[in-house]
């Protein structure tokens, strides 16, 4: 017993904080935050299936979460109107199914080559679909989309954005650990194989076009069952996510958490939900912040935000992590005084452009100031000047104590393997 | 008549402005086989400082200045950015300008709006040419095939007749050999991408004041030029002008027809009914029928039209 629970301690943890997170929030917003994140970490773990562990670049994604979503809703519709009887919880595998039997035909048809060839077909597959969206009324609704309501089930009546909460964090458990396990299977290892080597693959006597074509059907049924529980979470699915937009933001979350790690689109999903939520209540060019940390994370961290984690990993084993920690500070600050002022460029240049010369005065925090003036543009622009010229000085510092712990890691761990 | 000669223009003059995106997109594919997400928004900027500069100095000067900025720029994207993500692979390089077509995006509504801004026609070339039956054919639409065509004709002989086009050419199906001669690959890269922009600006400038100049022009051509350059095959010119006009033809022709397949079959005498699918009209398919199409060639005949080596 005691060692089945260490074993599994990550997924009892990770159980344990989901349960009893929401009591502890006042607001309903959080909550409806917190349902958002399960919905993402599915659909985001189920686009690593395909980009992180067999290496096929989707741009067509939603394809599967928004014909999960449509699917599910129009079968909540007709247990509504009393033609079907599925218990509510159990709705979203309506999405999953249909998405699993659709990534039947969308495996075969586009997974001959890898690269750019599978991206282009899943692109043309997805705007395919996002135009028909808006050519077939009766099955995706108007603009103003398709809705139901949620039935009761025993005794929960889903009324409240708690219980939907917890039927999310449900399905969340469970599809994470069956994720973590299909990585696990022969079938998830020799996708990782497809993905470093197809022609290998074919010699030791694998078809990688068959291989790709499972992990795309494996992929689409869970991208599918996010699909439903998006629809059972709004009650509403609109013409939107089957769009391409959709597609994009699966991928920004994949990628800035991390494709390489199983944990990474988990915290990519978390992070990015979290910052579209607060991002927007603060300022409208939030979309812009948002592409600007993908960029960033393309050009400077492609192992995403996972990745630069585990770097840490051995430094925090050797118990050497004290030593990077000061120098990370000094970075951190004329970073943080780079990241303000290029906030500040970006929130001015979108006061004065939006509103023109006309109402350009605007306050932050207790500051009021002309956008439209020099003096916010001098400030502003000499202080990213400043910053960026010391946090590029303090870089080597960071630089110089990582290679000296690296080194140390490295000569620690020659020692052990001569011990032992 | 009319409806077909109308459709024939319109549909050559679709054609032509995706050749002008489109030639800049084949040959950045096919030499450096990057997918270059951002290729319609130097499109955007294009007819965006078109814009800017028309307004305050006239469009004649507008015709030249944002050729060379938007040139510039391509040129700097490439050395500093794609330049520096080609360590982490094909993929990184993909994603790297999918996110910067979202970034162009969201600056060009930072710094001009999201609603369309009056960029208008030059008041010179702004009177009606020729009238076929009824419709009307405006000089402007003339003046912008002439562009496209001295661009065409322009880039053919650059590329097939002068020595600079030899050498790309030659970096084109193989870019390590040409390096071992001796020649300056990476700089070939930079400045074939920065073409290619300039291309893609120029078909901004002549564009966005036929159509509008707005936010969202990009994310309508961005996917279109991809279905060109896929159907045309990779760096051929001549695959890619044969796709365009095909492309622009298509469109324009299922945009003005105006009967679903249930009324064929009704006239047919076969079914009766007009609903559901059936009853889709052929001109609502028209914004489909070009993906239609590249996924088609993707499956069936992955070199494109004629291509010579496989996506």
């Amino acid at each position: 017993m005691r060692q089945f629970i260490l074993r599994n301690s990550v997924w009892i943890i990770m159980a344990v904080i989901m349960a009893i997170f929401p009591p502890f929030l006042r607001s309903n917003v959080a909550l409806s935050m917190l349902s958002q994140m399960g919905i993402a970490v599915i659909f985001a773990l189920s686009y690593n299936i395909l980009l992180g562990q067999c290496g096929l670049l989707s741009f067509g994604h939603a394809v599967f979460f928004g014909l999960g979503a449509y699917f599910t809703i129009h079968a909540l519709r007709l247990v509504n109107n009393g033609q079907l009887s599925i218990p509510t919880p159990l709705l979203p595998l309506v999405g999953a199914f249909v998405c699993l039997l659709l990534g039947i035909l969308i495996g075969l048809i586009s997974t001959r080559r890898a690269g750019a060839t599978f991206a282009l077909i899943t692109l043309g597959i997805n705007e395919l679909i996002a135009s028909s969206a808006l050519m077939f009324y009766d099955f995706f609704g108007s603009e103003m989309g398709v809705s139901a309501m949620r039935e009761p089930w025993l005794c929960f009546t889903f009324g409240s954005q708690l219980e939907v909460y917890y039927l999310i964090v449900f399905w969340v458990f469970i599809c994470t650990i069956l994720m973590y396990a299909f990585s696990g299977t022969p079938l998830g290892r020799i996708s990782n194989a497809v993905r470093d080597n197809p022609e290998r693959t074919e010699f030791i006597g694998y078809n990688p076009v068959r291989v790709r074509a499972l992990s795309v059907m494996v992929s689409g049924f869970f991208a599918g069952l996010a699909g439903g529980l998006y629809a059972l979470n709004w009650e509403l699915v609109t013409y939107e996510n089957v769009g391409i937009m959709q597609s994009a933001f699966v991928l920004f979350m994949v990628f800035i958490g991390g494709v390489g790690y199983f944990f990474g689109p988990i915290l990519g999903a978390v992070v990015v939900t979290f910052l579209t939520f607060y991002l927007s209540a603060f300022t409208e060019a939030w979309l812009f912040y948002l592409g600007a940390f993908f960029a960033i994370m393309v050009l400077f961290a492609p192992s995403g935000l996972a990745g630069v984690l585990m770097l840490h990993k051995p430094v925090w084993q050797a118990r050497l992590l004290g030593r990077l920690i000061p120098s990370y500070i000094i970075a951190l600050i004329p970073c943080l005084v780079m990241m303000t002022s290029g906030i500040g460029i970006v929130e001015i240049f979108y006061r004065w452009s939006s509103t023109g010369y006309a109402d350009s005065v605007m306050t932050v925090s207790g500051m009021t100031f002309d956008a439209a003036g020099l003096v916010p543009w001098a400030i502003v622009l000499s202080s990213l000047l400043v910053g960026s010229y010391f946090f590029t000085k303090s870089l080597s510092k960071v630089k110089k104590s990582w290679d000296s712990v690296s080194m140390e890691v490295k000569s620690s761990a020659a020692q052990n393997d001569s011990s032992n | 008549m009319e409806f077909l000669i109308t459709s024939l223009l319109n549909g050559i003059l679709y054609g032509l402005l995706l050749f002008m995106l489109s030639s800049g997109l084949t040959l950045i594919f096919g030499m450096m086989g990057v997918l270059n997400f951002a290729h319609a928004s130097f499109y955007m900027i294009g007819a965006y400082v078109a814009y800017q500069t028309s307004t305050m100095i006239g469009f004649w000067p507008a015709l030249i200045i944002p050729l060379f900025m938007v040139g510039f720029l391509g040129a700097i994207v490439e050395r500093y950015g794609l330049r520096w993500v080609h360590q982490h692979g094909h993929m990184a390089e993909l994603l790297f300008t999918f996110g910067l077509s979202y970034l162009i995006y969201e600056l060009v509504q930072i710094i001009w709006g999201r609603l369309p801004v009056d960029y208008r026609i030059p008041e010179t070339l702004d009177f009606t040419l020729f009238t076929v039956f009824t419709t009307t054919f405006h000089t402007y639409r003339a003046f912008m095939m002439l562009v496209a065509i001295i661009m065409f004709i322009g880039l053919y002989l650059l590329i097939k007749k002068t020595r600079v086009g030899m050498i790309i050419q030659a970096a084109l199906s193989n870019p390590v050999m040409v390096g071992e001669l001796g020649h300056n690959v990476p700089r070939i890269f930079t400045s074939v991408f920065a073409i290619g922009c300039a291309m893609a600006g120029l078909a901004g400038v002549i564009s966005g004041n036929l159509f509008t100049t707005e936010p969202g022009m990009a994310d309508r051509l961005g996917l279109i030029v991809f279905v060109v350059v896929i159907v045309g095959g990779l760096g051929s010119l001549t695959g890619a002008l044969i796709a365009s006009i095909l492309i622009g033809l298509i469109t324009n022709f299922a945009a003005s027809i105006d009967y679903s397949f249930g009324d064929l079959l009704f006239y047919l005498g076969i079914g009766s009914s007009s609903e559901g699918i059936l009853g889709v009209k052929v001109s609502q398919t028209a914004e489909v029928l070009p993906f239609l199409f590249m996924v088609l060639i993707l499956i069936f005949r992955p070199k494109g039209l004629m291509g010579t080596r496989e996506t």
